[in-house]
C-alpha cells in the first residue's frame, strides 16, 4: 500500500471533508437548539424537532468519525489537541449529552418537564456550539509542542479571539438552523426563520471579517501564509464569494416562495469560510509547527484505513440521502413522527 | 480530591463513563436483534401481538440508544483527552479498529435507525423490516470492531515497536488476536441474556400484575426460550475464555482466583470465598475446595497454574477486586442458568405464566445480567493491570497530564451529570415498559400492502409517521397515585 500515495495528504482531505459535513449537518440540527428560545410555542417546538429526529444521530456520527480518523491516520494531533482542548472538549461533550438526550426525553415527559428538557436542548446546544468555536479559535491560535505531548496550560484555550470565534459559530448555526427549518416548515414559523435569518446573515458576515482581520494581525505566520504569492491570488476570490453568497441570501430570503435557496447558500458561506481556514492551515494539522506529514501514522495504518473508507464513504453518503429523501418535505406543527 | 493522584482519577474517570455507557450498547444490541425477530414473525406470521410487540420496545430501545450514542460520543474523545500518551503509542493500531467501527457500525445504526424509528408508515414493510436488519447488524459490527480493539489490548499481536510507538506489520493477526474469538463470543451472549432477563423481567412484572396478555405472555414465554439457550452456551463461552485467559495472562487468573502459589505435584484447590490481601499476599478465610481449581481452569486433575507470587509485586493486578467481580459474574451466571430451566420446567407443567415465585425470581433477575456484564468486565479490565497494552506499555505511562484539579473537576461534574441524565432515562424506559405493549386499533391492523399500492402509499404519506401517535406518547401520567411502581419494587 501506498506507493506513490501521499497518505496523509489523502486523509487530510477525509477529515477535511468528514468534519465539513459535520459542521454542515449537525450545525443545522445545533441551530435548531439554538433558535428555541426565539420559538416560545410548544408545537412550533415539536415542528422544529420533528425536522431532525430522523437525522440527528446520523449527523453527530460525522463527529465521530472526524475523533476516530483523526486517531487512525494522526494519533499525535489526536493527542496533543484533544488534551490541550480537555475542558472544552469535555463542555462540548456535556452538552451535545443534554441536548442528545432530549430529542427521546422531551417526548415521553409531561408539561412540567418538557419545559425542563426544552432547556436542556437549549443550553446543552448552545454550549456545544461554543465549545466547538473556542476549539476551533485554539486550532487557529495554535499549540506548544513538546517531547511529543501538549506543553501549554490547562486554561490556554481561555482567549478574546476564542471566545469570539465561539460566539461567532453560534451565528453560523443559528443561520443553518433557521434555513433549514425556511425548507422543512411552512406558514408562521417559516415566516418567522426568514426574518430570523435575515440579521443573522449580516451578523455572520460581520463575523467573517472581524476574524479575517483578527487572525493576520495577531498570527504573523498566517499573515505570511495570507499575503505571499501565489496564495493571495488563489485566495483572492474567497471575499468576492462571501459578498456575492451573502447578497444572494438575503434577496432569498427576502421572496415568499424560496424554500431551499437560502439554506444552500447559507452553506456556501460556511464553506467558504472553511476553506479560508484550509488555506490558512494548511500543511499544519497540530499548528504552528507540526504538518500532516510529521504527526502521521505509519503507512499500514493509513493504508489499511483508507481502504475502508474508500469503499464505505460512498455508501454511507447513498443510504444518508436515502433516509433524508425519505423523511423529505415539511413538517406541520401538531403532527409529526413523533 | 480524596487525596487521588491524577493516574487514579483518570482511571476511576475512565471507568466510571465507560460503566454507564456499556449498559446502554448491551441493551441496544439485544433490542436490535429482538426487534428483528418480532418484525420477521410479524410479516410472516401476520399475528399482531409480534407487531404490538414490536412497538413497544421500539420506543424504549429509542430512548436507550439515544443513551448509547451520546455517552459513547464521550469513549470517542477519552482516549485523546485522557490518555494521550496511549493514543501517540498505540493509536495507529487502536485508530483504524475504531475508525472501522464509525465507518461500518455507527453509520449503518444511525442511517436505518430513522426510518426504523420514524418509517413506519413511510416504507413499505419491506424496507422497513430492511432498516431494522441493517440496525441490527450495526450493533454486532459494532461489537465486532470494539472488541478487536479491546482484545488486542488485552493479548496484543502482529505488531513492532518502531521509533517508541507501535506499528501493526499484519493486520489479521492484529484483529484475530487470541483473546478475540473468546472475547466477541463471550460479550455478544452476554450482550443477548441481558436483554432476555431484561425482556423476561417486563412481561413478568406485568403478569404479577394480573396483566395477563398475549402481549406479555409472548414477551415472557420467548425471554425464557432465549435465557434457556444462552445461559448454558455462555457458561461454557466463559469456560473457554478463562482457559484462554490463563495461556495468555496468567496474573489475571491467579488474581481471580486469589491464588498465590502453586505446590510441586498437588492439585490446585478453588477458593469459594475468601479474602485475598495484596499486603501479606494470602488469601484470607478462604473456603477452598480441593481439586477443583485444577479441573476447572486446566481441565485436569493435577493441573497446575501459576500463582500470584510467580509475579513481581509490581506486576500484579488487585487481586481483591477481580477476586469478587469474577465471583459476582458467576454466581449471577449460575443463577441465569437456574431461571432457563426453572422455565422449562413450568412450560411444561403448564404453570409458566402463573407461579408467583417464578415470576418474582424473573423480575428480579431483570437487571443481573447488566450486572454481571459490569462484574465481568471490571474482572478482565482490572485483571489486565498494571498493563494498558498487556505487557507492552503501563497504565500509568499511558495518560495525559492533567492537573489533580482538572480531572475532579470534570469527574465530579460527570458524575452528577450521568446520574441525572441517565438516571432520568432509565426512569423513562423502566415507565414505558411499565406501560405495557398497547393493542393498536383497527386501522393499524389492516397490512398496507393488502390495499391498493396508491392509496397504502397516500396514507402513509399523510399520517404520522410514529407508531401510535394518536395516542400520547407521555409516560408520566397526570394521576401519580395510580403509577405503576417501577419493576423491582416491592410488589403492594
Amino acid at each position: 500500500m501506498g506507493v506513490g500515495i501521499d497518505l496523509p495528504l489523502v486523509w487530510a482531505l477525509i477529515i477535511g471533508f468528514g468534519l465539513m459535513m459535520y459542521v454542515v449537518m449537525d450545525g443545522f440540527d445545533l441551530g435548531i437548539g439554538i433558535l428555541f428560545p426565539f420559538v416560545p410555542d410548544r408545537h412550533e417546538r415539536d415542528a422544529m424537532i420533528n425536522t431532525v429526529a430522523p437525522v440527528w444521530d446520523g449527523n453527530e456520527t460525522w463527529l465521530v468519525l472526524g475523533g476516530a480518523a483523526l486517531l487512525a491516520a494522526f494519533p499525535l494531533a489526536y493527542a496533543v489537541i484533544l488534551s490541550a482542548l480537555y475542558l472544552p472538549l469535555m463542555a462540548m461533550l456535556a452538552g451535545l449529552i443534554w441536548r442528545g438526550v432530549a430529542f427521546e426525553f422531551r417526548f415521553k415527559a409531561d408539561e412540567e418537564h418538557k419545559l425542563f428538557w426544552g432547556h436542556a436542548f437549549t443550553w446543552g446546544s448552545y454550549i456545544a456550539t461554543v465549545a466547538q468555536g473556542v476549539a476551533l479559535g485554539a486550532f487557529i491560535s495554535g499549540f506548544p509542542v513538546a517531547k511529543n505531548s501538549y506543553a501549554g496550560g490547562a486554561l490556554d484555550w481561555l482567549t478574546p479571539f476564542n471566545l469570539f470565534t465561539g460566539l461567532g459559530l453560534v451565528v453560523a448555526y443559528a443561520l443553518l438552523g433557521a434555513t433549514w427549518l425556511v425548507i422543512k416548515t411552512e406558514g408562521d414559523l417559516q415566516q418567522r426563520m426568514r426574518r430570523i435569518a435575515r440579521p443573522a446573515t449580516l451578523v455572520l458576515l460581520a463575523v467573517i471579517g472581524i476574524v479575517s482581520l483578527w487572525t493576520p494581525l495577531t498570527h504573523a505566520d498566517i499573515a505570511a501564509r495570507w499575503f505571499s504569492f501565489p496564495n493571495l491570488a488563489l485566495f483572492s476570490p474567497v471575499p468576492v464569494l462571501v459578498l456575492a453568497a451573502a447578497w444572494g441570501l438575503l434577496r432569498s430570503l427576502a421572496r415568499e416562495d424560496s424554500h431551499a435557496t437560502p439554506f444552500l447558500l447559507a452553506l456556501c458561506l460556511i464553506f467558504l469560510g472553511y476553506s479560508g481556514l484550509g488555506i490558512s492551515l494548511w500543511p499544519y494539522i497540530i499548528p504552528p509547527a507540526v504538518t500532516i506529514w510529521q504527526a502521521a501514522a505509519p503507512p499500514q495504518s493509513m493504508g489499511f484505513t483508507l481502504v475502508g473508507a474508500l469503499l464505505i464513504i460512498p455508501c454511507i453518503l447513498a443510504y444518508t440521502g436515502w433516509s433524508y429523501y425519505v423523511f423529505r418535505g415539511k413538517v406541520r406543527p401538531g403532527e409529526g413522527y413523533h | 480530591m480524596f487525596g487521588l493522584t491524577a493516574l487514579e482519577l483518570a482511571r476511576i474517570q475512565f471507568g466510571f463513563t465507560i460503566s454507564f455507557h456499556i449498559v446502554f450498547p448491551a441493551i441496544t444490541i439485544g433490542l436490535a436483534s429482538y426487534l428483528v425477530v418480532l418484525e420477521g414473525l410479524w410479516l410472516w406470521r401476520r399475528d399482531t401481538v409480534y407487531r404490538d410487540l414490536y412497538h413497544f420496545w421500539s420506543t424504549i430501545f429509542a430512548v436507550n440508544f439515544a443513551m448509547g450514542v451520546v455517552s459513547g460520543l464521550v469513549m470517542a474523545y477519552q482516549f485523546g483527552t485522557n490518555w494521550s500518551s496511549f493514543s501517540t503509542f498505540a493509536g495507529s493500531i487502536t485508530g483504524p479498529l475504531l475508525a472501522y467501527e464509525v465507518l461500518t457500525a455507527f453509520f449503518l445504526e444511525a442511517g436505518f435507525l430513522g426510518v426504523m424509528l420514524f418509517g413506519w408508515r413511510k416504507v413499505g414493510p419491506g424496507l422497513h423490516f430492511f432498516s431494522t436488519i441493517m440496525v441490527a447488524l450495526g450493533t454486532l459490527i459494532s461489537t465486532t470492531w470494539i472488541l478487536a480493539s479491546n482484545s488486542w489490548m488485552q493479548t496484543p499481536q502482529g505488531f513492532e515497536i518502531i521509533d517508541g510507538r507501535v506499528v501493526p506489520v499484519d493486520w489479521l493477526k492484529v484483529i484475530f488476536n487470541p483473546s478475540f474469538p473468546y472475547r466477541l463470543a463471550h460479550m455478544t451472549l452476554a450482550a443477548y441474556l441481558a436483554t432476555a432477563l431484561f425482556v423476561g423481567a417486563s412481561g413478568a412484572w406485568h403478569l404479577l400484575r394480573r396483566r395477563d396478555t398475549r402481549a406479555t405472555r409472548t414477551m415472557l414465554s420467548m425471554a425464557m426460550w432465549m435465557i434457556l439457550a444462552t445461559a448454558p452456551v455462555q457458561i461454557l463461552a466463559g469456560d473457554l475464555h478463562g482457559l484462554n485467559t490463563l495461556a495468555y495472562q496468567p496474573a489475571k487468573i491467579a488474581a481471580l482466583e486469589g491464588h498465590w502459589q502453586s505446590k510441586p505435584g498437588e492439585s490446585v484447590p478453588l477458593t469459594l470465598f475468601g479474602w485475598p490481601d495484596m499486603q501479606a499476599e494470602t488469601t484470607r478465610y478462604a473456603l477452598q475446595v480441593p481439586y477443583l481449581g485444577s479441573l476447572i481452569l486446566t481441565h485436569q486433575l493435577y493441573g497446575q497454574v501459576p500463582g500470584l507470587k510467580d509475579f513481581a509485586p509490581e506486576d500484579r493486578p488487585n487481586a481483591t477486586v477481580v477476586f469478587w467481580t469474577f465471583r459476582l459474574m458467576v454466581g449471577l451466571g449460575l443463577l441465569m442458568l437456574l431461571a432457563g430451566v426453572w422455565g422449562l420446567w413450568l412450560r411444561w407443567r403448564g404453570k409458566l405464566y402463573e407461579q408467583r415465585i417464578f415470576l418474582r425470581f424473573a423480575l428480579w433477575m431483570g437487571p443481573s445480567g447488566l450486572i454481571a456484564i459490569l462484574a465481568g468486565w471490571m474482572t478482565t479490565e482490572i485483571g489486565r493491570q498494571p498493563w494498558i497494552v498487556y505487557g507492552i506499555m503501563r497504565t500509568r505511562d499511558a495518560v495525559s497530564d492533567h492537573s489533580v484539579l482538572a480531572l475532579s473537576t470534570t469527574l465530579a461534574v460527570f458524575v452528577v451529570m450521568y446520574f441525572a441524565v441517565f438516571g432520568t432515562g432509565i426512569g423513562y424506559m423502566l415507565k414505558l415498559v411499565a406501560k405495557g405493549p398497547q393493542e393498536s386499533g383497527p386501522d393499524e391492523s389492516g397490512p398496507d400492502e393488502l390495499r391498493p399500492h396508491a392509496e397504502a402509499k397516500a396514507d402513509r404519506m399523510r399520517r404520522p409517521a410514529r407508531p401510535f401517535s394518536a395516542a400520547p406518547d407521555v409516560v408520566e401520567p397526570d394521576h401519580p397515585e395510580t403509577w405503576p411502581a417501577a419493576p423491582g419494587a416491592k410488589e403492594a
